[in-house]
């Protein structure tokens, strides 16, 4: 039988951001999958490198909105490893109460939306309800709902003091109570259960091959996680638990998501607690980058984010690249959507939480009047770092 | 077109279009939506497709690749269709109007009506914005 091809997109209802998807099928069921990605492209290792290491932060947080303190957490990270900087524990503290306040938020708005795209809205208009009070909290802390702006080089922009904390807690305490509630809901849902049970199965041979990171490979029993096997800023003070499941399908993937929500709470609570005695400043003053290189790792809502940072001795970065999860997650698609029907490639293709901001750094341009091979990325990229060698070693 | 943008202003259906943000204004277009800000309420209602609508939302900084499906999804509209551009991207072009990815000027692309700036706007700005538009189509 002759297999059509189905095109979806650039603009689609199902995901707010544009990208596009050839999906190839076989009456009902999904053969291949192929995607085009590019509409979101920024250049933003590009404009890094015309920013100064302070701004450089600011900008990477605008890499993706729903991220936007992992990229962050990851650069200072990066910044920090070039000259062994240390920071105040204070700072540490709030580093990670910012973070995982974030994939609270950011769990809640994948819950949401993944129920939006089963045609369940109600699960979505409740998720996002409760996600309400969290940006409550980014709120209080930093002022902003979005984009909070926390991290510098060596510590936080601001500190939580204790009127904070007294309003902090008490919207945790709100949120855990409907956390809890959800959590429970959510796992005995008959109809979650009945849609996404056995659905867009990602075997952990595909989630290994595939090198998926973060709650897509800890739904498909690889358990990855950088908080736990790296621990950095607060994490190795606190105690929380790996979230691993092992059948990898969609529903496997909403679980590991909705329990990590439950340990991030906990992790919160510790945070929180600690802030009451922990003393000290929050800001380490930073003068200067020495030359050198700097690699930053952080666990972002959707799984490992990657900074690599090289400064040559001035104000900015020569060299920033940025490896974001969604970048190794989206490829399992190839695996998990292969003879599953159409009404499921959908939510299939939301399981992993792509985000396409986070994945677009790069950009291959092609001169149509000429041999369209002329300029291949491995050759760009081969150019640049001999570029970049030069200018360092000086010769 | 009085009479027509009059009754328009009753129920405004909106189709948004993401022409290079970093999703944090798409997020808080779709919170709008959601129980806390809930635009339903003033008759607003998110549609799948542009032939529906009768607003359309755009963000981001409008790419190279992205700038001619934008303008393509405008013509698909039918007129009139009111623009309303969320966030700073649109407006100046935020941290990126140093990029090599970017259309110098949004306006040549497609028409603007309405800026809401803010790097997000907060929900409260963007319901003012729809509240103005409905008090400019009601005359």
């Amino acid at each position: 039988m002759k297999a059509n091809k189905i095109p979806v997109g650039p603009f689609h209802p199902l995901l707010e951001e544009a990208e596009y998807f050839e999906l190839t099928v076989d009456g009902e069921t999904v053969v291949d999958i192929d995607m085009e990605i590019g509409w979101m492209h920024r250049g933003h290792e590009y404009i890094s490198e015309m920013k100064t290491f302070t701004q450089s932060i600011f900008l990477v947080e605008r890499i993706c909105g729903i991220c936007s303190t992992s990229h962050p957490i990851a650069c200072v990270h990066a910044i920090e490893d070039i000259d062994n900087i240390e920071i105040p524990l204070r700072a540490r503290y709030i580093r990670s109460l910012v973070g995982e306040l974030e994939r609270i938020h950011s769990h809640l708005l994948w819950l949401g939306l993944a129920g939006h795209f089963i045609g369940y809205d109600t699960l979505w208009m409740w998720a996002w309800k409760y996600r309400e009070p969290v940006l409550e909290m980014f709120e209080i802390i930093s002022g902003n709902r979005n984009h909070y702006g926390m991290m510098r080089v060596g510590g936080v922009a601001q500190d939580v003091n204790p009127e904070k904390l007294v309003e902090l807690h008490k919207h945790l305490d709100m949120i855990e109570r409907k956390m809890v509630m959800i959590a429970k809901a959510a796992k005995d849902d008959p109809v979650l259960k009945s849609r996404l049970k056995g659905v867009g199965v990602l075997t952990k041979e595909d989630a290994i091959a595939y090198c998926t990171v973060g709650p897509t490979s800890r739904a498909s029993g690889v358990p990855g996680d950088v908080r736990l096997d790296e621990p950095t800023d607060a994490y190795d003070l606190v105690e929380f638990e790996r979230i691993v499941l092992p059948n990898g399908d969609v529903y496997d993937k909403l679980v590991v998501r909705v329990l990590e929500i439950i340990e991030s709470i906990k992790i919160c609570r510790q945070c929180l607690d600690k802030l009451k005695t922990a003393t000290g400043q929050v800001l380490n003053n930073v003068k200067e980058i020495s030359p050198g290189e700097g690699i930053g790792r952080y666990e972002a809502p959707r799984g490992e984010v990657f900074h690599y940072i090289r400064s040559d001795g001035t104000n900015r970065p020569i060299r920033h690249k940025v490896r974001a999860p969604s970048y190794v997650n989206i490829p399992s698609f190839k695996a998990s959507c292969k003879g599953i029907p159409i009404a499921d490639a959908l939510i299939t293709l939301a399981s992993v939480d792509p985000c396409y901001c986070c994945t677009e750094r790069s950009l291959k341009v092609v001169d149509k009047n000429r041999d369209p091979h002329t300029l291949d990325l491995l050759g760009l990229s081969r150019t640049k770092t001999e570029r970049i060698r030069r200018t360092i070693h000086g010769n | 077109m009085g009479w027509y943008n009059k009754r328009l202003a009753k129920s405004l259906w909106v189709f948004h279009a993401s022409g290079s943000p970093c999703n944090n204004c798409d997020i808080e277009i779709l919170d709008l939506l959601t129980p806390r800000y809930d635009l339903e309420r003033l008759g607003i209602k998110l549609v799948g497709s542009i032939r529906h609508a009768d607003v359309m939302l755009v963000t981001g900084i409008f790419n190279k690749k992205i700038a001619p499906r934008i303008k393509k999804i405008y013509e698909q509209a039918p007129k009139p269709i009111f623009v309303v551009a969320i966030g700073t991207c649109v407006s100046s072009g935020c941290c990126f109007k140093d990029s090599y990815n970017i259309t110098e000027k949004r306006e040549t692309v497609i028409p603007i009506d309405m800026y809401v700036p803010g790097c997000p706007p907060k929900p409260e700005a963007m319901i003012e914005a729809v509240a103005k538009l409905v008090g400019v189509l009601n005359g």
